[in-house]
């Protein structure tokens, strides 16, 4: 069945066959057809951003909380430029995206028109695939390939660039199921490797499972079978920053997360370790450190579905290419059907172990006085809001690694932060992308007062769509991690790392409609989070810390996993030179 | 080098072996990359070595299949074992891309370069310049009174050679095309 309709229609019915119901973007001269195409229905709704950044990030947190592709929709020129921080993020984190770039009529492309950038040649290198549709006819079968290539293999954005003559002109609508296309990325690990680690998993005695965020991405079975294989095997499990949530972390075996500012045990346990078993990660340098430090006495296992992730960084002794969930499955049925064999004494011995080092407390700290500890707001916000089940996005610094220290997470795609690319400003428009896609949940962004007045503006967008977002800022007036690493490697010499001329964050709240809520009282703070949570409708929750703390443990630059810092008595010449240069 | 030797230190015999032994040698090897013939993907490949800081020694590209809306790249490069496997995962996963193959670990295989040669010049220059392209198979595609162009087919060797003769007897251009490879034998 073939059906002939505009290029701007083409557009909406493609992303209506696609179960999209929601689109988050910002009209402008080359995207004019489409908007009115979208005026003129009611399948899929259209969030009005402020920013064209805050439509990517807004698209990129309604996909890690719902699992779904998220949709961005930008004119071209300054639209499309305004979004390459977006899609670099998602690309950096492998989120699943389809944005949608207006672009100059076809015959004005290389004119330098008003509002031309080469959008497809500057967003090459930050997305997953782009294209650039210069027949009507081609713009369906583009249109469902994109989302085919956006959530096969490696999940990742995809950019489509749509000249305006093109969204005008009429042509052939092609179905989904009529697409034909090549891009099959293998999901199936390979039989024998996976044997192999069965077989390592039965003599192991010092095991531990290394998660990533190919747990949340691979899908909801993903996570269950990591559960059972945990339950059935007693192995302890760490997980890095974008894998929060894969298993819970109320589980008996939860060493709390890895990396730069992970846990004391779970960095211990990843030195010490005879077994890796690396399930979705990517050995980034947050999680290793020195590399030629790292893990030296472990048999190495790497189950990834993208080649390029196995042996870029750590050499591996076992590789499985494949997806997460379909490779799990397997290896879970491989170790089974050869007795589910485990080494039980040098487990408890593992475990003896692990348990030692769990007693050093690393999260310890001293709410003293009447300034609030930003571990205190958060150990509090915790405890407050344990019972919901609540979705936490994060902006990028200090408070991000201690909400991910502090704040526990019982599933997969709770958790939304910029892992990767760092994207200060990713928080407060990700918290609106999540509550789109679970109107009724309780979402809370936890900021740093800079980072989030890098996309204020979205307050517009929140109060438009009575958006219930709770951004907790924890304000200590600085660029707190900044002012760390310069207190750390620059001789406390704090250039331009502390925010000045900050706004009255209550009358900002208030200049917007919002709900502004202001403490700074270790005595209140509980009354203030829950008038933050009971109130219905978006609240900026100005939460004054202890402006000097410092964010512990930390495996400083250039280190290796035991060389953990555990607090401030023992920084003093902790990083070197060859540190020093590392960011 | 010769193409036909596989270099010491390469154990991989596939474009995914996902277990090389590797070590520290410098290699250099031609990799054939099949791609869909869609605009921009030569800037794929491109924009992948300089920006994650791989080298292109050589580089050729042209539409093989009409009707299949194939390309062949041929790009010779140079890195460690562990770099070279890098750059074959690297080109796997571009979305365009059907097919890597590594034709220096994979058996033996035939590279060739044509260059155009433009030689000005008269007199005893001239008589030994075309002796010269005669005893390298070269042959006159242009002439002049005062000038050649030679066309010539070879290894990159053999053309680097050819250019170091003809320099002091007037060797004015050089056009060359770079690398193209194909396995040896019946397999593709």
């Amino acid at each position: 069945m073939t059906k002939a309709m505009t290029g701007a229609k083409m557009v909406v019915q493609a992303l209506i066959d696609q179960g999209v119901d929601v689109v988050f973007g910002y009209p402008g001269g080359a995207v004019l057809p489409i908007y009115d195409e979208i005026f003129q229905q009611n399948s899929i709704k259209h969030v009005l951003v402020r920013h064209e950044q805050g439509a990517v990030h807004a698209a990129e947190g309604y996909a890690r909380a719902t699992g779904k592709p998220g949709v961005a929709l930008v004119t071209s020129g300054p639209g499309a430029t305004n979004a390459v921080t977006g899609l670099t993020d998602a690309l950096m984190d492998s989120i699943p995206l389809i944005v949608l770039t207006g672009q100059v009529p076809t015959f004005m492309i290389g004119s330098d028109a008003f509002q031309e950038a080469d959008t497809v040649g500057i967003t090459r290198p930050c997305t997953k695939h782009n294209w650039l549709v210069k027949e009507t006819d081609k713009l369906a079968t583009t249109l469902h390939e994109a989302f085919h290539v956006a959530t096969s293999g490696r999940p990742g954005p995809v950019l489509i660039d749509i000249p305006k003559d093109v969204q005008f002109a009429t042509g052939t609508y092609t179905e989904a199921q009529q697409v034909e296309t090549h891009y099959n990325p293998q999901v199936k690990g390979d039989m024998e490797m996976i044997t192999e680690l069965a077989r390592a998993m039965e003599t192991a005695k010092k095991p531990v499972f290394y998660t990533g965020g190919g747990v949340i991405n691979s899908g909801p079975k993903a996570s269950q079978l990591l559960r059972e294989l945990v339950a059935a095997t007693g192995f302890p499990i760490t997980s890095t920053l974008m894998g929060l949530g894969c298993y819970p972390a109320s589980g008996d075996n939860w060493l709390g997360m890895l990396g730069m500012h992970g846990l004391y045990e779970a960095n211990m346990a990843m030195h010490d370790c005879d077994l890796m078993i690396n399930i979705g990660a990517r050995f980034d340098d947050r999680i290793t450190g020195r590399i030629d430090a790292f893990s030296p006495g472990s048999t190495k296992a790497h189950i990834d579905i993208d080649a390029s992730s196995i042996n870029k960084v750590i050499h591996v002794d076992i590789p499985i290419l494949g997806d997460v969930a379909h490779v799990l499955e397997d290896l879970l049925k491989v170790w089974k059907e050869r007795g589910a064999k485990t080494d039980k004494e040098g487990l408890n011995n593992w475990w003896s172990q692990i348990n030692d080092w769990r007693k050093i407390d690393c999260l310890k700290f001293k709410q003293e006085g009447n300034v609030i500890k930003p571990q205190y707001a958060l150990e509090r916000l915790e405890a407050l809001t344990k019972k919901h089940d609540r979705y936490i996005c994060t902006e990028v610094g200090q408070h991000q690694m201690w909400a991910a220290q502090y704040l526990g997470f019982e599933d997969p795609n709770r958790w939304m932060t910029s892992g990767g690319l760092g994207t200060m400003g990713y928080g407060f428009p990700a918290s609106i992308g999540v509550q789109m896609g679970h109107p009724d949940a309780l979402v809370i962004n936890v900021a740093g007062e800079a980072s989030w007045l890098m996309n204020m503006q979205e307050m517009g967008t929140a109060m438009q769509y009575r958006l219930p977002v709770k951004q907790f800022i924890l304000n200590n007036e600085r660029l707190g991690m900044v002012r760390q690493w310069q207190e750390l490697l620059h001789g406390e010499r704090y250039s331009s790392s502390w925010s000045e001329s900050l706004p009255d964050f209550v009358k900002l709240a208030e200049a917007f409609g919002a709900k502004g809520i202001q403490c700074h009282d270790p005595e209140t703070l509980d009354d203030a989070i829950m008038e933050m949570i009971t109130y219905d409708g978006p609240v900026l929750f100005d939460c004054l810390v202890e402006k000097h703390e410092n964010c512990f443990p930390m495996i400083p630059s250039g280190k290796a996993h035991n060389e953990m810092l555990l607090g401030d008595a023992d920084t003093s010449d902790a990083i070197q030179a060859g540190g020093a240069v590392l960011v | 080098m010769s193409a036909l030797k596989i270099k010491k230190g390469s154990t991989s015999h596939s474009a995914y072996n996902l277990r090389p032994n590797y070590s520290d040698t410098i290699e250099r090897h031609t990799l054939a990359v099949l791609v869909e013939n869609e605009p921009g993907v030569l800037a794929r490949v491109i924009g992948l070595f300089s920006g994650r800081g791989y080298n292109i020694d050589s580089l050729t590209v042209a539409e093989v299949d009409h009707l299949g809306h194939r390309s062949r790249i041929t790009i010779v490069t140079t890195g460690t074992p562990q770099v070279i496997e890098q750059i074959k995962a690297q080109l796997g996963r571009i979305v365009d891309v059907h097919k890597v193959n590594d034709l220096t670990v994979e058996g033996p295989s035939v590279e060739r370069e044509l260059a155009l040669f433009k030689v000005v010049g008269t007199g005893d220059h001239r008589i030994e310049a075309i002796r010269l392209a005669d005893i390298f198979r070269a042959s006159v595609v242009d002439s002049t009174l005062e000038s050649f162009v030679f066309e010539i087919t070879g290894t990159s060797e053999k053309i680097d050679a050819f250019a170091e003769l003809m320099q002091p007897l007037g060797l004015e251009e050089i056009a060359r095309t770079g690398i193209a490879a194909l396995a040896r034998g019946h397999d593709s």
